[in-house]
């Protein structure tokens, strides 16, 4: 048996390595999408998968969403295991109506009988410097859609964890996938990748006892950082990653927040009808008697995805997350 | 060399990249839509199969009147009925092996049916106790799709997966007219013609999408000829001819399963009815217009032609309405009764697993109920 240390590998190269494994682990396992398969994916996530695979297996179709999404049901249906990649958050719109008219709804229609387990890959989000149509960050139309789960990692070893249990889940997933992380690097095994564990569950990346930032994908390192930058101002900060938004983990959500007594909410997505209303409110209806403040949101504004020039001054930054900490009625304490 | 030498020697160069691809000529359909019944061809015709036919026919037409008698008597919520469209609906069944599989719109019910579903558990979705009551696995039908065109790709998809098993599998998908202009139509057939899938496409053409007319629809030469922009042939036949349908549906079929790829098939035929129950068609289109399309009805043709060859006589028709009446006094009597109802079941089968927030909310009905109980208790 050989090892192979443990040396930086980034995000992108997890979820390669992720669905590498998946194809090798079952047959019935198909990546198919817009250039995946000689180019290997705009971000090359699908890198050599054709080659090893063959194209049956990797395939480069069409251009056109529903199509894609369609076929993918189709095949579904027949026993596979797709794993669609759209190229980007903006461009999985036309397949919409098939992810919420029969994606969502197939097993529930048929008793069960007819199950959907395909992967929907989405590269989401902003702080690349794209151009319109290439940053949304679109989790909450999921959301609101019964029957999808939604997973977004925001670390390397995530990235191949929760891929790999998206793959192998019964259950049509949204993999939201936090694109300017995905040249992030951590210290991680490819050779020796982590056991896969059913997602669903948040966990805790710092612990904190003066307020819990609750947060997701590519909104995580930013928390980090904001949470370094409070203990100058006396705050320690708790840092939730909840990894998946549905399932939504009250359990681990509500402890770090009974223990805390503060929340802020954390993420790119706009905050008029944003996750973040949803989690507040669930935050509110379960903990209020241990909240010393309002649950407050730091989101992006209510506007259109700005230009790239722009777009610093519309993501959650440290600063607007210091602020919003600041804002948690801390008078009340002295 | 003098200049016109040279001149004459200069060629200009084509575009590397273009090739001659498809010749289109082969995949033109005819000009008018294909006839069996009443022509030369319907010599040729197996006559244990237009007496096949004929009797399903029979049965498909007491089936439409029945579903659409249960929408009067409230037993169903909405009936979208294929009255004069039969001919399409019990073919489609009918040249399918037991293995393919059949993806109907929502207007097919009849066709599902005639695949050997309970018309009972085929109504579900129509008497409204579930979505889809059969599993499609068991006679290889997918769910009724409301949604238009969106079952298309599904069919490609199907077929794909199939074939790359190496199974002998065909997917006969039906669509409408007004579905053509859906963008999900366009991208199931360039789908399945890049794949080469093993697909045919069954375009009902019976003249309107609820109230709009097939000339607000379309500017085509005919919705057939769409299929030569994806490299696919295109036929176009007399929806109302069933013998003509068959012969062209089991060409397509064999032609599918041969690996030849996908086919599109229009049949021209008549939406008698209204869309449904709840639809006014006096609004849209003139009686004396039905009229003509009533006297150019699938069984009309077909008993002409069975008569005009002594192949019907009294006691065949008898047979036939018999077994029709039989099959819908036993619909009206299973349809009669309240279906039972499990509220607990809108939980059941979302996920996998039920989720927490599922779980609870699961618990939040099953005290409403358990109340409900007590109070019709007391």
């Amino acid at each position: 048996m050989t090892t192979v240390a443990a040396r930086p590998a980034t995000m992108a190269q997890a979820l390669t390595r992720a669905l590498r494994d998946a194809m090798a682990a079952d047959p019935t396992v198909h990546v198919m999408g817009e250039d995946v398969g000689t180019l290997g994916g705009v971000f090359r996530i699908t890198d050599g998968l054709a080659a090893e695979f063959g194209e049956d297996r990797c395939t480069d179709t069409p251009l056109a969403e529903a199509g894609i999404l369609g076929a993918a049901v189709g095949m579904a249906m027949y026993g596979l295991r797709p794993v669609v990649e759209m190229q980007f958050d903006a461009f999985a719109y036309p397949s919409f109506e098939q992810l919420v008219s029969h994606v969502a709804k197939m097993r529930n229609r048929t008793r069960g009988a007819m199950p959907m387990p395909l992967t929907v890959r989405i590269p989401y989000g902003g702080g690349i410097g794209g151009v319109e149509h290439h940053s949304d960050s679109s989790e909450a139309y999921y959301m609101a859609t019964p029957g999808l789960h939604v997973y977004t990692p925001a670390t390397v070893a995530d990235a191949y964890g929760m891929l790999r249990a998206a793959i192998a889940s019964d259950d049509p997933v949204v993999f939201l996938e936090p694109k300017r992380l995905y040249w992030s690097k951590d210290t991680w095994d490819p050779e020796d990748p982590p056991a896969v564990e059913p997602a669903g569950r948040a966990v805790v990346r710092r612990r904190g006892s003066s307020a819990t930032l609750l947060t997701y994908g590519p909104s995580l390192p930013v928390c980090m950082e904001a949470a370094e930058a409070a203990r100058e101002e006396g705050w320690d900060l708790e840092v939730v990653d909840l990894r998946s938004l549905v399932p939504f983990d009250d359990e681990t959500v509500c402890a770090s927040v009974r223990r805390t007594g503060r929340a802020v909410v954390v993420h790119e997505s706009t905050g008029f009808g944003g996750p973040g209303g949803e989690i507040a409110a669930r935050v509110t209806e379960r903990c209020f008697h241990h909240l010393e403040a309002p649950v407050l949101r730091v989101a992006g504004f209510d506007v259109p995805y700005p230009p790239p020039m722009l777009e610093r001054h519309h993501l959650p930054g440290v600063d607007r997350i210091l602020d919003a900490v600041g804002r948690l009625q801390w008078e009340a304490e002295n | 060399m003098t200049v016109m030498e040279q001149r004459g020697a200069y060629r200009p160069t084509p575009p590397p990249a273009w090739q001659p691809r498809t010749d289109p000529a082969p995949l033109l359909p005819d000009a008018r839509p294909y006839r069996v019944l009443g022509t030369e061809a319907a010599g040729r015709t197996d006559p244990d199969l237009l007496l096949r036919l004929y009797r399903q026919l029979v049965t498909g037409r007491r089936f439409n009147a029945q579903a659409t008698a249960l929408t009067k008597q409230g037993r169903l919520a909405v009936y979208p009925s294929s009255t004069g469209q039969e001919a399409c609906e019990v073919t489609a069944a009918a040249v399918l092996e037991e293995h393919d599989w059949l993806f109907p719109s929502y207007r097919d019910t009849l066709a599902v049916v005639s695949r050997g579903v309970d018309p009972v558990r085929a109504l579900t979705l129509l008497r409204g106790d579930w979505h889809t009551g059969y599993d499609p696995h068991e006679h290889r039908v997918a769910p009724l799709s409301t949604p238009l065109a969106t079952q298309l790709p599904h069919a490609v998809g199907l077929a794909h997966a199939a074939r790359l098993k190496g199974d002998d599998v065909v997917a006969l998908a039906l669509v409408g007219d007004g579905g053509t202009s859906e963008g999900d139509f366009h991208e199931a057939l360039n789908f399945a013609a890049v794949w080469q899938a093993p697909v045919v496409f069954l375009v009902q053409n019976n003249g309107f999408a609820i109230s709009v007319p097939l000339a607000k629809q379309t500017a085509a030469p005919s919705l057939a000829h769409k299929a030569v922009g994806y490299g696919m042939p295109g036929r176009l036949v007399d929806g109302n001819d069933a013998a003509a349908v068959h012969e062209v549906l089991a060409g397509a079929v064999r032609r599918a399963r041969e690996g030849g790829g996908p086919t599109l098939v229009e049949a021209v035929t008549y939406r008698v009815e209204a869309h449904t129950n709840a639809d006014d068609a006096g609004r849209y289109r003139s009686e004396s217009e039905v009229e003509t399309w009533r006297a150019h009805d699938p069984i009309v043709l077909l008993e002409e032609e069975l008569t005009h060859r002594g192949l019907l006589d009294e006691a065949t028709r008898t047979a036939a309405r018999d077994a029709a009446e039989a099959m819908a006094a036993d619909l009206r009597a299973r349809m009669n009764a309240d279906p039972a109802l499990h509220p607990l079941d809108l939980f059941a089968h979302v996920h996998a697993r039920p989720t927490a927030q599922l779980r609870e909310q699961a618990e939040q009905l099953r005290a409403e109920l358990e109340a409900e109980a007590e109070g019709a208790g007391r």
